[in-house]
Protein backbone atom coordinates (compact mmCIF):
# COMPACT_ATOMS: atom_id res chain seq x y z
CA UNK A 1 0.00 0.00 0.00
CA UNK A 2 1.30 3.72 -0.77
CA UNK A 3 2.42 5.63 2.72
CA UNK A 4 3.82 8.81 3.28
CA UNK A 5 7.05 7.49 2.82
CA UNK A 6 6.16 7.08 -1.13
CA UNK A 7 5.05 10.93 -1.58
CA UNK A 8 8.23 11.82 0.56
CA UNK A 9 10.83 10.14 -1.93
CA UNK A 10 9.05 11.47 -4.97
CA UNK A 11 8.80 14.78 -3.26
CA UNK A 12 12.01 15.07 -2.37
CA UNK A 13 13.30 13.70 -5.91
CA UNK A 14 11.46 16.39 -7.50
CA UNK A 15 13.23 19.25 -5.29
CA UNK A 16 16.26 17.77 -5.73
CA UNK A 17 16.14 18.18 -9.55
CA UNK A 18 14.91 21.73 -9.14
CA UNK A 19 17.75 22.52 -7.27
CA UNK A 20 20.20 20.98 -10.20
CA UNK A 21 17.84 22.43 -12.89
CA UNK A 22 19.58 25.92 -11.21
CA UNK A 23 22.78 24.96 -11.06
CA UNK A 24 23.04 23.20 -14.39
CA UNK A 25 21.24 26.64 -16.29
CA UNK A 26 23.28 29.03 -14.91
CA UNK A 27 23.01 31.20 -17.84
CA UNK A 28 19.09 30.35 -18.78
CA UNK A 29 17.09 32.26 -16.58
CA UNK A 30 13.68 31.07 -18.32
CA UNK A 31 14.51 27.39 -17.29
CA UNK A 32 16.15 28.54 -13.68
CA UNK A 33 12.47 30.11 -13.11
CA UNK A 34 11.17 26.57 -14.21
CA UNK A 35 13.60 24.71 -11.69
CA UNK A 36 11.87 26.97 -9.38
CA UNK A 37 8.08 26.04 -10.17
CA UNK A 38 9.58 22.53 -9.76
CA UNK A 39 11.27 23.13 -6.19
CA UNK A 40 7.09 24.98 -5.27
CA UNK A 41 5.38 22.15 -7.34
CA UNK A 42 7.54 19.58 -4.91
CA UNK A 43 6.55 21.38 -1.86
CA UNK A 44 2.90 21.33 -2.49
CA UNK A 45 3.10 17.70 -2.95
CA UNK A 46 4.39 17.27 0.17
CA UNK A 47 2.14 19.69 1.76
CA UNK A 48 -1.16 18.08 -0.15
CA UNK A 49 0.08 14.40 1.21
CA UNK A 50 0.74 15.15 4.61
CA UNK A 51 -2.87 17.07 4.55
CA UNK A 52 -4.32 13.99 3.38
CA UNK A 53 -2.22 11.14 5.67
CA UNK A 54 -3.02 12.69 8.68
CA UNK A 55 -6.29 13.65 8.01
CA UNK A 56 -5.96 17.91 8.33
CA UNK A 57 -6.88 20.41 5.49
CA UNK A 58 -5.27 23.03 6.66
CA UNK A 59 -2.13 21.53 4.54
CA UNK A 60 -4.31 22.20 1.40
CA UNK A 61 -5.26 25.41 2.31
CA UNK A 62 -1.29 26.51 2.71
CA UNK A 63 -1.01 24.40 -0.65
CA UNK A 64 -3.17 27.31 -2.29
CA UNK A 65 -1.75 30.41 -1.03
CA UNK A 66 1.90 28.55 -2.54
CA UNK A 67 -0.07 28.36 -5.63
CA UNK A 68 -0.84 32.14 -5.54
CA UNK A 69 2.60 33.11 -4.76
CA UNK A 70 4.25 30.59 -7.30
CA UNK A 71 1.68 32.30 -9.86
CA UNK A 72 2.52 35.66 -8.65
CA UNK A 73 6.56 34.99 -8.69
CA UNK A 74 6.07 34.07 -11.99
CA UNK A 75 4.78 36.75 -13.37
CA UNK A 76 6.84 38.82 -12.13
CA UNK A 77 9.80 37.05 -12.72
CA UNK A 78 9.02 37.12 -16.31
CA UNK A 79 8.45 40.96 -17.04
CA UNK A 80 11.29 41.52 -15.17
CA UNK A 81 12.71 38.68 -17.66
CA UNK A 82 11.52 41.08 -20.57
CA UNK A 83 12.52 44.39 -19.59
CA UNK A 84 16.25 42.79 -19.40
CA UNK A 85 15.83 41.64 -22.81
CA UNK A 86 14.89 44.70 -23.89
CA UNK A 87 17.72 46.22 -22.60
CA UNK A 88 20.75 44.02 -23.27
CA UNK A 89 19.27 42.01 -26.08
CA UNK A 90 20.13 38.82 -24.34
CA UNK A 91 18.98 37.25 -21.11
CA UNK A 92 22.55 35.64 -20.18
CA UNK A 93 22.11 36.13 -16.04
CA UNK A 94 26.02 34.96 -15.39
CA UNK A 95 26.92 38.78 -16.38
CA UNK A 96 24.20 40.09 -14.63
CA UNK A 97 26.24 42.02 -12.07
CA UNK A 98 27.05 44.32 -14.96
CA UNK A 99 23.66 46.32 -14.32
CA UNK A 100 24.99 47.78 -10.85
CA UNK A 101 26.60 51.26 -10.94
CA UNK B 1 -3.53 -2.55 -6.60
CA UNK B 2 -4.72 -0.11 -9.07
CA UNK B 3 -3.72 2.60 -6.90
CA UNK B 4 -0.30 1.47 -6.36
CA UNK B 5 -0.02 0.70 -9.57
CA UNK B 6 -1.38 4.97 -10.34
CA UNK B 7 0.70 5.71 -8.09
CA UNK B 8 4.40 3.91 -9.99
CA UNK B 9 3.09 5.20 -13.45
CA UNK B 10 2.47 9.21 -11.90
CA UNK B 11 5.61 9.10 -9.44
CA UNK B 12 7.92 8.42 -12.09
CA UNK B 13 6.45 10.55 -14.83
CA UNK B 14 6.40 13.51 -12.55
CA UNK B 15 10.21 12.35 -11.67
CA UNK B 16 11.45 11.57 -15.45
CA UNK B 17 9.62 14.91 -17.06
CA UNK B 18 11.25 17.30 -14.69
CA UNK B 19 14.52 16.07 -15.22
CA UNK B 20 13.67 16.37 -18.83
CA UNK B 21 12.80 20.10 -18.36
CA UNK B 22 15.49 20.76 -16.67
CA UNK B 23 18.31 18.89 -19.25
CA UNK B 24 16.25 19.86 -22.84
CA UNK B 25 18.40 21.37 -24.79
CA UNK B 26 15.46 23.67 -25.82
CA UNK B 27 13.88 25.73 -23.58
CA UNK B 28 10.13 24.98 -25.62
CA UNK B 29 10.53 21.95 -24.75
CA UNK B 30 11.33 22.73 -21.59
CA UNK B 31 8.21 23.64 -21.08
CA UNK B 32 6.30 21.03 -22.67
CA UNK B 33 7.83 18.60 -20.10
CA UNK B 34 7.23 20.90 -17.36
CA UNK B 35 3.69 20.62 -18.37
CA UNK B 36 3.39 17.02 -18.29
CA UNK B 37 5.26 16.99 -14.96
CA UNK B 38 2.05 19.18 -13.75
CA UNK B 39 -0.61 17.12 -15.10
CA UNK B 40 1.14 14.14 -13.39
CA UNK B 41 1.36 15.62 -10.13
CA UNK B 42 -2.10 16.57 -10.08
CA UNK B 43 -2.54 12.91 -10.73
CA UNK B 44 -0.97 12.26 -7.40
CA UNK B 45 -2.71 14.90 -6.07
CA UNK B 46 -6.32 12.78 -6.85
CA UNK B 47 -4.75 9.69 -5.40
CA UNK B 48 -4.68 11.06 -1.80
CA UNK B 49 -8.00 12.59 -1.88
CA UNK B 50 -7.42 16.09 -2.90
CA UNK B 51 -9.17 16.59 -5.63
CA UNK B 52 -9.42 20.60 -6.02
CA UNK B 53 -5.75 21.27 -5.27
CA UNK B 54 -5.25 19.33 -8.53
CA UNK B 55 -7.63 20.87 -10.80
CA UNK B 56 -6.16 24.22 -9.03
CA UNK B 57 -2.69 22.91 -9.96
CA UNK B 58 -3.69 22.40 -13.21
CA UNK B 59 -5.82 25.61 -14.31
CA UNK B 60 -3.06 28.09 -12.83
CA UNK B 61 -0.13 26.19 -13.80
CA UNK B 62 -0.96 24.64 -17.33
CA UNK B 63 -3.89 27.74 -18.01
CA UNK B 64 -1.68 30.15 -16.97
CA UNK B 65 1.75 29.43 -15.84
CA UNK B 66 3.21 27.23 -18.56
CA UNK B 67 1.22 29.49 -21.38
CA UNK B 68 3.25 32.65 -20.08
CA UNK B 69 6.42 30.81 -20.07
CA UNK B 70 5.47 29.48 -23.29
CA UNK B 71 4.79 33.41 -24.42
CA UNK B 72 7.92 34.71 -23.27
CA UNK B 73 9.90 32.06 -24.26
CA UNK B 74 9.05 32.31 -27.98
CA UNK B 75 7.95 36.05 -27.69
CA UNK B 76 12.11 36.66 -27.11
CA UNK B 77 15.03 36.34 -30.27
CA UNK B 78 17.71 34.32 -28.51
CA UNK B 79 20.02 31.99 -29.47
CA UNK B 80 19.77 28.96 -27.09
CA UNK B 81 22.78 27.07 -28.13
CA UNK B 82 24.80 30.35 -26.51
CA UNK B 83 22.65 29.73 -23.46
CA UNK B 84 24.42 25.95 -22.98
CA UNK B 85 27.64 27.14 -22.75
CA UNK B 86 28.98 26.32 -19.38
CA UNK B 87 26.44 23.49 -19.08
CA UNK B 88 29.36 20.19 -18.24
CA UNK B 89 31.43 23.02 -16.85
CA UNK B 90 28.86 24.02 -14.06
CA UNK B 91 27.47 20.03 -14.20
CA UNK B 92 29.58 18.41 -11.22
CA UNK B 93 29.06 21.34 -8.89
CA UNK B 94 25.50 20.57 -9.10
CA UNK B 95 25.17 17.23 -9.30
CA UNK B 96 27.90 17.41 -6.18
CA UNK B 97 25.27 19.47 -4.07
CA UNK B 98 22.06 17.58 -5.53
CA UNK B 99 23.77 14.28 -4.36
CA UNK B 100 24.40 16.19 -0.79
CA UNK B 101 21.00 17.53 -0.51
CA UNK B 102 19.01 14.55 -1.02
CA UNK B 103 21.47 12.83 1.31
CA UNK B 104 20.17 14.92 3.96
CA UNK B 105 16.76 14.65 2.71
CA UNK B 106 16.77 10.64 3.06
CA UNK B 107 18.36 10.56 6.06
CA UNK B 108 15.63 12.93 7.56
CA UNK B 109 13.02 11.02 6.39
CA UNK B 110 14.92 7.79 8.15
CA UNK B 111 14.98 9.65 10.92
CA UNK B 112 11.34 10.41 10.87
CA UNK B 113 11.02 6.35 10.39
CA UNK B 114 12.90 5.49 13.44
CA UNK B 115 10.88 7.43 15.77
CA UNK B 116 13.77 9.87 16.21
CA UNK B 117 11.57 13.03 15.49
CA UNK B 118 8.59 13.56 17.59
CA UNK B 119 6.20 14.58 14.60
CA UNK B 120 3.31 15.37 16.39
CA UNK B 121 -0.33 14.56 14.80
CA UNK B 122 -3.19 16.84 13.77
CA UNK B 123 -5.76 17.78 16.33
CA UNK B 124 -8.49 16.79 13.96
CA UNK B 125 -9.49 20.75 13.98
CA UNK B 126 -9.62 20.79 10.28
CA UNK B 127 -10.42 17.35 9.20
CA UNK B 128 -12.68 17.08 6.46
CA UNK B 129 -16.24 17.21 7.76
CA UNK B 130 -18.42 13.34 7.07
CA UNK B 131 -20.32 13.39 4.23
CA UNK B 132 -18.57 16.35 2.57
CA UNK B 133 -16.90 16.40 -0.55
CA UNK B 134 -12.99 17.93 -0.89
CA UNK B 135 -13.47 20.73 -2.63
CA UNK B 136 -16.56 21.83 0.04
CA UNK B 137 -14.50 21.35 3.10
CA UNK B 138 -11.47 23.52 1.79
CA UNK B 139 -14.68 26.32 0.96
CA UNK B 140 -15.89 26.17 4.36
CA UNK B 141 -12.37 26.60 6.17
CA UNK B 142 -11.36 29.07 3.42
CA UNK B 143 -13.79 31.29 3.96
CA UNK B 144 -14.35 31.06 7.72
CA UNK B 145 -11.47 30.75 9.35
CA UNK B 146 -8.64 31.56 7.05
CA UNK B 147 -10.80 34.59 5.25
CA UNK B 148 -8.05 37.27 6.23
CA UNK B 149 -5.44 35.01 4.53
CA UNK B 150 -7.61 34.58 1.44
CA UNK B 151 -8.00 38.28 1.19
CA UNK B 152 -4.34 38.75 1.39
CA UNK B 153 -3.58 36.25 -1.45
CA UNK B 154 -5.75 38.07 -3.37
CA UNK B 155 -4.05 41.35 -2.31
CA UNK B 156 -0.46 39.65 -3.55
CA UNK B 157 -2.11 38.40 -7.39
CA UNK B 158 -2.80 42.15 -7.24
CA UNK B 159 0.40 43.80 -6.88
CA UNK B 160 1.95 40.91 -9.08
CA UNK B 161 -0.35 41.95 -11.64
CA UNK B 162 0.35 45.47 -10.97
CA UNK B 163 3.89 45.28 -10.78
CA UNK B 164 3.92 43.33 -14.30
CA UNK B 165 1.78 46.01 -15.99
CA UNK B 166 4.37 48.82 -14.47
CA UNK B 167 7.23 46.77 -15.21
CA UNK B 168 6.62 45.86 -19.16
CA UNK B 169 4.51 48.91 -19.83
CA UNK B 170 6.43 51.64 -22.06
CA UNK B 171 5.80 54.90 -23.58
CA UNK B 172 6.89 54.28 -27.45
CA UNK B 173 7.99 57.54 -28.80
CA UNK B 174 6.96 56.56 -32.61
CA UNK B 175 3.59 56.23 -32.26
CA UNK B 176 0.74 58.99 -32.08
CA UNK B 177 -1.60 58.48 -29.31
CA UNK B 178 -4.31 60.43 -28.29
CA UNK B 179 -4.18 63.07 -26.40
CA UNK B 180 -7.35 63.05 -24.13
CA UNK B 181 -6.83 65.75 -22.04
CA UNK B 182 -6.15 68.05 -25.05
CA UNK B 183 -9.55 66.94 -26.14
CA UNK B 184 -11.74 67.56 -23.28
CA UNK B 185 -9.91 71.00 -22.97
CA UNK B 186 -10.95 72.12 -26.51
CA UNK B 187 -13.86 74.87 -26.42
CA UNK B 188 -16.23 75.13 -29.23
CA UNK B 189 -14.71 79.37 -29.72
CA UNK B 190 -11.02 78.02 -29.87
CA UNK B 191 -12.35 75.46 -33.10
CA UNK B 192 -14.94 77.68 -35.04
CA UNK B 193 -14.64 81.06 -36.31
CA UNK B 194 -17.47 83.04 -37.52
CA UNK B 195 -16.52 84.98 -40.54
CA UNK B 196 -18.43 87.71 -43.02
CA UNK B 197 -16.29 87.85 -45.91
CA UNK B 198 -16.64 90.52 -48.42
CA UNK B 199 -18.55 90.15 -51.53
CA UNK B 200 -15.61 88.44 -54.34
CA UNK B 201 -13.32 88.13 -51.31
CA UNK B 202 -11.84 85.01 -50.19
CA UNK B 203 -11.31 83.94 -46.78
CA UNK B 204 -8.17 83.88 -45.09
CA UNK B 205 -7.73 80.56 -43.07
Amino acid sequence: MIGIEHYVVVSSILFVLGVLGIFLNRKNVIVILMAIELILLAVNINFVAFSAFLHDLVGQIFAMFVLTVAAGEAAIGLAILVIYFRGRGTIAVDDVNRMKG
Amino acid sequence: MMQVFAFYLFASLVIASGAITILARNPVHSVLWLILAFFNAAGLMVLVGAEFIAMLLVIVYVGAVAVLFLFVVMMLDIDFSEMRAGFIKNAPLGVLIAAVLLCELVLGVGAGKTGALELGVANGASATPEGLSNTAAIGALLYTRYLFLFEAAGIVLLVAMIGAIVLTHRQRSDTRGQNVGRQVARRPEDATVNVKPAVGQGVTL
